[in-house]
């Protein structure tokens, strides 16, 4: 063994031997008896709600974002239109209010629920993980009360 | 006329079926280095035989250090799983005419497992997984004193799922199981689903349960890289869809 790894190194000295051998590379969190698994609570369907949420938002938004990218952005003269008064012509309808304020509602948690499962799938470490998500929960939870204040107290007559 | 050309064809076959193939292993040895490397082996070889026979002749003729699992070496006991030209299948099954050996052929530990030794890895979060999903028949009141009988329908029902030899080829290639060893993994849901769905079991209702965990069957992103690596043929992807249907036709 000896005669073996002198004859294989060049510069450097071999670490690892029989008696020394190198420390196995243990893939993350491995389950093992020591490490014990998240608590499981009971009768908790959080995540069966969250992947249906998925799946029914999904096909919701489908009709809401397109529609809605194609009255922005191709009817009626395209992106030019868009100005003040063109919103304000828009949310004078309730039908439009409460179009927006689905769509918003949707994309916002639609989007947020799939970032906060890749957060969890590829942070390494639990506070990293933590962090990034109370920083997506507050960034998301900014969002839809602000778009959803100014769905409501929109003023057409605003100086 | 007939009897010239079939002897020519088969003196053209005997008269070599060998071939020189390379397999490039993914060396790892604790007692030599931290490091894994690939190493080149030439191997003469009739490329009707399978990728086990090669690392067999290789064990055997060229270097005896080389260590892989492998146990009935016909399909059926699920020892020899492993990362074949980028692809988890097992050795005994893979012919390596195949798999093209024109080009070196590679062959590595799968993946998402601590590596032990070249080809092998621990196996015990993959048997952990398989435990916690209790795949054992659950039954209450007394025992029959007959066999359990059923339809043959109702064995049907989950005929695909009891195909499981437990070789790790599902869970060692799903994205999920790799960045995070927490997930349950194809493997202990497809077992589930061969107890869940069948009518002699009682415990649905808890391994049901146990999936609806946080690391549970809801992890699943639908790759289909399971149902691709399956040596076995299980719809590992439809088992899984399965296991969520009856979770949500459950609650509604």
């Amino acid at each position: 063994m000896s005669a073996d790894t002198t004859a294989a190194t060049t510069d450097d000295v071999t670490l690892y031997d029989v008696d020394n051998p190198a420390p196995v590379i243990e893939p993350p969190r491995q389950r093992t008896k020591k490490t014990p698994r998240a608590p499981h609570k009971k009768g908790s369907n959080f995540e069966m709600y969250g992947w249906l949420f998925m799946r029914l938002s999904g096909i919701v938004l489908v009709v809401l974002v397109l529609g809605h990218l194609l009255i922005q952005l191709v009817l009626d003269g395209g992106v030019s239109k868009i100005g003040f008064a063109f919103v304000a012509g828009r949310w004078a309808s309730p039908f439009w209010q409460a179009w927006d304020l689905i769509m918003l509602w949707l994309a916002m948690l639609h989007g947020g629920n799939g970032l906060r499962t890749i957060i969890n799938d590829y942070a390494e470490r639990d506070n990293t993980r933590f962090w990034l998500k109370m920083l997506l929960y507050t960034a998301t939870a900014f969002t839809v009360l602000l778009g959803t204040l100014v769905i409501f107290t929109f003023d057409p007559n605003i100086r | 006329m007939a009897t010239p050309v079939l002897d020519k064809v088969e003196a053209e076959a005997a008269a070599s079926p060998y071939i020189t193939a390379t397999f490039r292993i993914r060396r790892f040895n604790p007692e030599i280095s931290d490091e894994a490397t690939w190493e080149d082996f030439q191997v003469e070889i009739d490329p009707k035989e399978r990728v086990l026979d090669a690392l067999h002749k290789i064990k055997w003729e060229l270097d005896g250090s080389l260590t892989f699992r492998r146990s009935c070496a016909h399909g059926i006991c699920g020892s020899d799983a492993m990362r074949i030209n980028g692809k988890n299948r097992l050795a005994c099954k893979t012919l390596i005419k195949d798999i093209n050996p024109e080009k070196p052929i590679t062959v590595e530990a799968i993946k998402g497992l601590t590596v032990l030794k070249d080809l092998v890895v621990d196996m015990e979060p993959f048997f952990q997984a398989y435990r916690d999903v209790m795949p054992f028949l659950v039954t209450e009141g007394n025992e029959p004193t007959r066999e359990r009988l059923q339809s043959p329908e109702d064995r049907e029902r989950f005929d695909d799922t009891t195909k499981c030899i437990l070789c790790a080829a599902c869970t060692s290639s799903c994205p999920v199981f790799w960045n995070d060893g927490q997930y349950f993994g194809p493997a202990a849901i497809v077992n589930a689903h061969r107890f869940i769905f069948d009518s002699r079991d009682e415990a649905g209702e808890q391994r049901l349960e146990i999936l609806n965990d946080r690391d549970g069957v809801w992890r699943c992103r639908t790759t289909f890289n399971c149902t691709d690596a399956c040596p076995r043929g299980i719809e590992v992807t439809k088992a899984i869809q399965e296991v969520k249907r009856a979770l949500i036709t459950r609650r509604f």
